[in-house]
């Protein structure tokens, strides 16, 4: 299980969700042309490693922050459905 | 004529599939609408993907970067990775249990259940439907852009009104939108929400797999990957933009041109040093007026194009992936998760199936505009760029199906949730829950379907020149207004029935009046480059906030239902 306590976990998730909303504002490449591998434009590069860090960032709330309440919550439906 | 027999194949295929999937339907309308609870990681995953990915990830994305650059992706791609992830968590799995836990079908039950009122029902039916009715569309229109440019020369003694010259006896737009429209009802007439999850998996796997190789084809022929990088469209130094390059058809190669191409000529600029710039390579608006030959009199007329993308505008996009809260084909789609475990992968993977699509997309818009015509309509443009690179028919056929497969895979998500909101929240809601068996809520259902199919077909030839990437975002602005509604529903006791009344009026008022201001669907900013999205989501959550704490909170019994045990959930 994760090292992080829950509370701690959900705010470190939201920091980091806030932190890649600003890194979303590359206004530091808004014109530069370089191509890296001489194919794919730097402006473009830097969106597509930005969609990999969303993923990486999906899979921390996952592991940090993940609703068991909500789990629990929904399951009681199926308990109660199967006692009746 | 190879090109059309492969793209009829498969949507036998598909048929095929529809027909498979009404087999395995347990018979009741809940199996019908929301599959049984029953669908797991992966089809969940390929089944909210597919939903979301529609002509606009395909066609759109491509027409756009052939317009704007590679900005594009920024302004739509990368944002929704992280915004519909965060959603996926924060919204779906939430309105997922109360979903199970309560037995809600649609949005509009959970709604007139948290606010307390059967007439917030009545209000939000309508409005759900003009907006997914753009969405449905541009899938239509997108299909008839795609099919006739990879069609042409096929039928030259049937189809002898093409769209343009170049595409004669190619299918047109009509046909194309009727054989979809008629191939998605079918299989989800069939096999209802169980039939649109499987043949949505099988759609997008065949979209993901058919844009790579489309890419690598497009790769190939434009003489590989660094040679491609040297092919968008170039300012000279004395302002004029040219293209560098042509396809030489007979040799099948890419050729320099002896003396560049002038295609237009820059007219404004914030950036003092363009010589040699690549401007859909960077993102920094540049004015341009460009040449553009009318296809049938042959006649040259000039049109302006803002390239790149004012960075207001890039910022104030990110309201717009917020939609993917209120699309009620996507609350259909959770709805069918086995458990809250089946979302994990969908929060996880989302953002990376939506790279492995759009990069490819973007990378060859900007591509096309330099060996494509400027004024080339925009949905036009990806398969422009499959028939002139591609050349083989039994590929290309494979590849457009590939299109086809993106568009439909959201069409019958979406056909489905009009019949299946209709019929619960409309006949069944009014009529009681005992009047009708569940075999005729199904046949309700399905008779509202070919009614919105029918009406949306129509409407299509009515707007088939739109331009599918506006299109879309007036319809995610819409979605995106409404936001506020769900998310002050799942997180904030305090809000009231006349809150949400309230917000859901002052989306709907300021979203038709900047609609209005657009001339219905065309490209519109606001001041300094603010979308219309982000004053629509603005006004409607003032409304919710101010509205709400006006009046008398939700009773005890609905807090005690929504909220148990407020600090854990």
């Amino acid at each position: 299980m994760s090292s992080l306590s829950k509370p701690m976990g959900k705010k470190v998730i939201w920091f980091l969700f806030f932190l890649l909303f600003l890194l979303h504002q590359d206004f530091w490449w808004w014109d530069d042309t370089f191509l890296v591998l001489d194919f794919l434009p730097i402006g473009l590069a830097y969106h597509a490693g930005f969609s990999i860090a969303c993923a990486v960032l999906g899979w921390a709330a996952i592991k940090y922050a993940w609703p068991h309440e909500l789990e629990e919550f929904a399951e009681e439906v199926e308990g109660e459905k199967k006692a009746t | 004529m190879t090109t059309l027999i492969v793209i009829v194949c498969y949507l036998c295929l598909l048929l095929g599939l529809g027909f498979f999937s009404s087999r395995l339907s347990r018979g009741t309308s809940k199996d019908y609408f929301v599959a049984s609870h029953s669908i797991g990681p992966f089809l969940l995953l390929m089944s909210v993907f597919g939903t979301t990915m529609t002509a606009f990830a395909l066609v759109g994305s491509t027409g756009k970067s052939f317009e704007r650059g590679i900005g594009t992706y920024g302004l739509m791609a990368s944002i929704s990775g992280l915004v519909h992830a965060g959603i996926f968590f924060l919204i779906g799995i939430r309105l997922w249990a109360f979903g199970k836990k309560y037995g809600y079908i649609t949005q509009i039950q959970f709604f007139r259940a948290r606010f307390e009122s059967d007439g917030l029902g009545y209000l939000l039916f309508p409005i759900l439907v003009l907006l997914v009715v753009p969405y449905l569309l541009i899938g239509i229109i997108g299909a008839g852009k795609t099919i006739e440019p990879v069609t042409a020369g096929a039928f030259t003694e049937i189809f002898t009104n093409p769209t343009a010259p170049q595409w004669l006896g190619g299918v047109p737009p009509w046909l194309t939108g009727l054989v979809v429209s008629l191939v998605v009802l079918s299989y989800v007439f069939l096999g209802g929400s169980r039939g649109a999850a499987y043949a949505n998996t099988f759609q997008t796997i065949v979209f993901m797999v058919m844009g790579v190789v489309a890419f690598v084809y497009i790769i190939n022929g434009l003489g590989g990957l660094d040679q491609a990088g040297k092919v968008p469209a170039r300012i000279t130094d004395k302002g004029v933009v040219v293209q560098d390059y042509h396809f030489d058809k007979k040799s099948r190669e890419l050729v320099k041109n002896e003396k560049p191409k002038p295609i237009g000529r820059v007219i404004d600029s914030q950036n003092s040093n363009l010589t040699d710039l690549h401007p859909h390579l960077s993102r920094t608006p540049i004015k341009v007026e460009f040449k553009k030959k009318n296809p049938k009199t042959g006649e040259i007329s000039l049109f302006e194009r803002e390239l790149g993308i004012p960075f207001i505008t890039f910022v104030s996009y990110l309201f717009i992936p917020l939609s993917v809260g209120m699309f009620p084909h996507l609350f259909q789609h959770w709805l069918t998760a086995k458990s809250a475990k089946a979302f994990r992968l969908t929060v996880i993977a989302h953002p990376l199936c939506i790279m492995v699509v759009w990069v490819p997309c973007v990378l060859v818009g900007t591509w096309a505009s330099g060996v494509l015509p400027p004024g080339i309509p925009p949905p036009a443009v990806l398969s422009a760029m499959l028939n002139l690179l591609v050349g083989d028919p039994v590929l290309t056929g494979l590849l457009t199906a590939g299109v086809l497969a993106a568009i439909m895979s959201s069409l019958d998500s979406q056909f489905l949730c009009l019949g299946t909101i209709f019929t619960n929240d409309i006949v069944v809601h009014r009529a009681g829950k005992n009047k009708y068996t569940d075999k005729q809520i199904i046949m309700i259902a399905r008779i509202f379907i070919v009614v919105i199919v029918a009406l949306t077909y129509v409407l299509a030839m009515w707007a088939k020149n739109a331009n599918v990437f506006d299109l879309a975002v007036w319809c995610f602005s819409g979605f995106s207004a409404l936001f506020p509604v769900v998310f002050a529903a799942l997180y904030w006791k305090r809000a009231t029935k006349q809150g949400a009344v309230a917000s859901i009026l002052a989306a709907l008022v300021t979203w038709v009046y900047f609609f209005h201001l657009s001339g219905y669907g065309g490209e519109m900013v606001i001041g300094p480059g603010i979308i219309p999205a982000a004053v629509c989501f603005g006004a409607a959550a003032l409304a919710m906030i101010i509205v709400s704490l006006m009046t008398k909170p939700p009773s005890e019994e609905t807090l005690k239902k929504f909220f148990p045990q407020v600090e854990k959930l």
